[in-house]
């Protein structure tokens, strides 16, 4: 199928991100460069496990005294309500609704803000009792993960901005769906991530 | 005459190599850079060796051998067998599914800047202050307190390369899965695509935690970091986990496509099919899945206990099981064939048993209390350059043999291949085989030099011998590759036993690969039509129109801004170049901006019609097509 051609509603694919073959490969590849981000998190993940806690004699940083539940539970909420409002998106794109889609695309951005403002407050709240990066191997191995999640965070929000701004005006074709796809991906992943890290940072932290 | 067909100048030419997301020119830059780096990293197993000639030598100091043995071992494995092999794989893995490009020609060509830029990083450090010292392996406890910059070249070289192997293998898995022309089941593809296939799988899983600990070391030694500092609660050990879990698997993704090479090979010049294809197959699978249960075989003697250790060398000793069913496939498939013993298939010949001493000394050091005798002593040493040059070497050489009309259209001088093997394979065994009994008598690996009267120093001397003549066959081979450049066109399957589809593209292989999409009946599918008198394969459609991408020059903005990111990392640390983090900006900056502009820009290729192909054709070979 051609990358120009126009469509309605009714001409549109059921899977438009599927459609070309550069939108199969990019689906495809997309799956597996997340298989691989996977175990890059699980490297991070295992690392943080063994250095948790641990730091120079006296330390008096413990996952206890430092984490709070309630701040995590409201990035959790606004980090897992934005995964919803992008599968709200990929709806309408697949439905051809290109307005509902950037509407729901810009309320996904939003609340990617709001979580990321939110992981900057955190962190600037933990530097300033003194956790600094260079003050433990905790706070190093910490800052790396919960940071790696929170650097791949803005890159999804300046991805889906760049995306949104760049097709504003021309609509939906067989050429950017797949890359509106690929990018809601990428989203639920990050969200994904999130969850694992509210789990073993955060809940076990404070309760294990 | 259309621009397709038209004579470039110099400066077009260098343009085009640097813009080019064509498979073909990849591979040949790949195969260029691949054997620069390999001439490097001999020239300083060369040097090692002279030293270690006689004893209490002085040829070279302690600490330039230090920086030798771990640029050796780090250009070996990293810059030079994984890019020699790519650009194999590159050629062979869409010529070989009968596809016109890779799933992603974009990353193919990112993939190759980022390579060859971050290993001209880590060169550069020669002349920068010094070279990494702390071995291939850079183990914390070692590399955290190396002074100079020698360290932040490797982390650095290594991560900038390491992320172009990263999305080249990410390529070649999609390509296999979604380009495969109709008819090519998973079950009919060549044996070196499965093992492709399964390297690159292995890539993928493998190369994220070498990622992550370079990164630990990045953050360490260049941020004030404490993941590997024991006084503030870090932990070397972390560096050893995730340094093996990607490093076993390293050896895996080099040595499976070299099994995947020699199962090209060996049932051409034995003309019969390949012995036991499935389970070949399964086998491949296999030690892929194994080979990440094992990576503390590595590390029996850090301590982590009679329960890991026991494990471990149970899962270690299991991998000789899939092993041996290929190398006994080998063997059935050469039994009873009609065997021609061309370079390539002496090369397959020397490759069994040598690869099986290799495999046998590797199992030998899988019960962990053998390995406390062993460990980091020449008899690993010998290990394992029985399994790389033995297994690997032998491979990237018969298959350079095999394989040179499909890249050049040239075929390499049997003679001079034959004299090559011999010089090169008796060399190999004079270097390594007496390295068995120099571990066995005691002697470190790593060491500069040794006092006289151990009774090293005749097998010491032997094994510098060997490794001279190891040197001189390269240079017979390099000799041979150039002169091949005078040669005559060797045209369409030059071998006459070629079985896959990459034997019955015309010479030279135009740009598009398949002029039309090729119909694949079976295992071997140029062999089928050979065998029933065709004298071209079966298409799967009429001639027609073909889309295919264009050109860019992104890929090489993106790597050069790493590249330039690496030096501001680089002097991140020291207090007298505080302009150190705004190279590492502007480095970042041009990469992230070059990569919002490929983004932002639609690029949706270009159809190449009807008439410029048969134009194209007729400039290739001459009126009337290729009939």
């Amino acid at each position: 199928m051609d990358f120009n051609t126009k469509f309605t509603p009714h001409t549109w694919p059921d899977h438009p991100e599927q459609a070309t073959m550069e939108g199969k490969n990019k689906v495809v590849g997309f799956w597996i460069f997340l298989a691989c981000e996977v175990v890059l998190f699980a490297s991070l993940f295992a690392t943080y496990l063994a250095l948790k806690n641990k730091g120079p004699a006296g330390m008096e940083f413990t996952t206890q005294s430092l984490f709070e539940l309630p701040l995590a539970f409201a990035m959790t909420m606004l980090l897992l309500t934005s995964s919803l409002t992008s599968v709200y998106a990929i709806y309408h794109m697949r439905n051809f609704n290109f307005k509902a889609m950037q509407t729901w695309l810009g309320i996904t951005v939003l609340l990617g803000l709001g979580f990321l403002g939110l992981e900057i407050y955190e962190f600037n709240h933990y530097v300033g009792l003194g956790f600094t990066f260079n003050q433990s191997a905790f706070s190093t191995s910490f800052y790396s993960l919960v940071g790696t999640h929170g650097f791949h965070v803005t890159l999804g929000l300046v991805w889906i901005t760049t995306l949104m701004l760049r097709n504003a005006k021309r609509g939906l074709n067989l050429y950017n769906a797949p890359k509106f796809f690929v990018a809601a991906l990428y989203w639920h992943f990050i969200d994904v991530v999130w969850v694992f890290i509210f789990t073993v940072v955060y809940l076990m932290g404070v309760i294990g | 005459m259309s621009s397709y067909t038209q004579k470039k100048g110099f400066g077009a030419t260098v343009w085009d190599y640097i813009t080019t997301v064509d498979h073909k020119k990849l591979a040949v830059m790949y195969l260029l850079a691949g054997t620069l780096f390999f001439a490097i990293a001999g020239f300083e197993a060369l040097l090692m060796r002279i030293q270690l000639m006689k004893p209490n030598n002085d040829f070279i100091s302690a600490g330039f051998f230090n920086e030798l043995l771990t640029m050796h071992g780090t250009t070996m494995l990293f810059l030079a067998a994984t890019p020699l092999l790519f650009a194999f794989m590159n050629m062979l893995v869409p010529l070989q599914i009968g596809a016109r490009d890779v799933a992603f020609p974009f990353l193919n060509s990112l993939g190759f800047w980022l390579f060859f830029l971050g290993a001209l990083f880590l060169h550069l450090s020669f002349f920068m202050g010094g070279a990494p010292d702390a071995g291939w392996t850079s183990y914390a406890s070692l590399s955290l307190y190396s002074p100079g910059h020698g360290i932040d070249f490797y982390v650095l070289g290594l991560q900038i390369s390491g992320a172009g192997t990263l999305i080249s293998g990410l390529n070649f898995i999609v390509t296999i899965i979604t380009m495969r022309a109709p008819g090519m089941t998973f079950m009919r593809m060549p044996l070196f695509t499965w093992t492709a296939l399964v390297s690159s799988a292995l890539i993928l899983f493998a190369f994220p935690p070498l990622t992550i600990g370079l990164l630990m070391m990045l953050f360490d030694r260049m941020f004030g970091g404490n993941f590997f500092d024991h006084t503030m609660g870090g932990n070397t050990i972390i560096w050893e986990h995730l340094f093996w879990i990607f490093g076993h698997p390293e050896v895996y993704i080099l040595v499976l496509p070299a099994f995947g090479l020699f199962s090209e090979i060996i049932p051409a010049f034995s003309r019969k099919r390949l012995f036991g294809y499935s389970s070949m197959v399964f086998a491949t699978i296999l030690i892929g899945f194994l080979g990440f249960m094992v990576w503390a075989h590595h590390m029996f003697t850090v301590g982590l206990g009679p329960t890991a250790n026991a494990i471990f060398a149970v899962a270690t000793m299991a991998i000789a099981v899939p092993t041996g069913m290929k190398v006994f496939n080998w063997i059935l498939t050469i039994w009873g064939g009609s065997i021609k013993v061309t370079t390539p298939m002496l090369y397959a010949l020397g490759f069994i048993p040598s690869f099986v001493a290799g495999g046998v000394t590797g199992v030998m050091q899988a019960s962990a209390p053998l390995d406390y005798q062993l460990h980091d002593s020449y008899f690993i040493v010998a290990h394992f350059h029985y399994v790389i040059v033995g297994g690997i070497v032998t491979a990237l050489f018969g298959s350079a043999h095999f394989y040179w009309p499909i890249f050049f259209n040239r075929m390499l001088n049997e003679t001079l291949g034959k004299i090559t093997f011999w010089v090169f394979f008796i060399g190999f065994h004079l270097t390594f085989f007496v390295q068995h009994f120099l571990g066995l008598m005691g002697m470190p690996r790593r060491v500069f030099t040794y006092m006289e009267g151990q009774g090293w120093d005749q097998f010491n001397y032997i094994s510098t011998i060997g490794a001279l003549m190891m040197g001189v066959g390269v240079i017979l081979m390099v000799i041979n590759c150039l002169m091949s450049i005078k040669g005559k066109p060797a045209g369409r399957d030059p071998w006459g036993d070629g079985r896959t589809l990459e034997w019955s593209i015309p010479q030279p292989i135009p740009f598009y690969n398949f002029r039309q999409t090729p119909l694949v009946r079976g295992l071997d599918p140029w062999w089928i039509e050979k065998q029933e008198g065709n004298k071209e394969i079966t298409f799967a459609e009429p001639v027609g129109d073909i889309h295919m991408p264009n050109n860019s020059a992104i890929p090489f903005v993106i790597s050069i801004g790493m590249f330039i990111a690496a030096f501001g990392a680089l002097y991140n640390p020291d207090a007298d170049k505080p302009w150190s983090i705004y190279v590492l900006i502007a480095g970042l900056a041009i990469t992230f901006g070059a990569m919002i502009f490929r983004s932002v820009k639609d690029d949706h290729g270009f159809h190449l019609h009807k008439e410029e192909i048969l134009e194209i054709e007729e400039h290739l070979y001459g009126k009337g097509g290729n009939k």
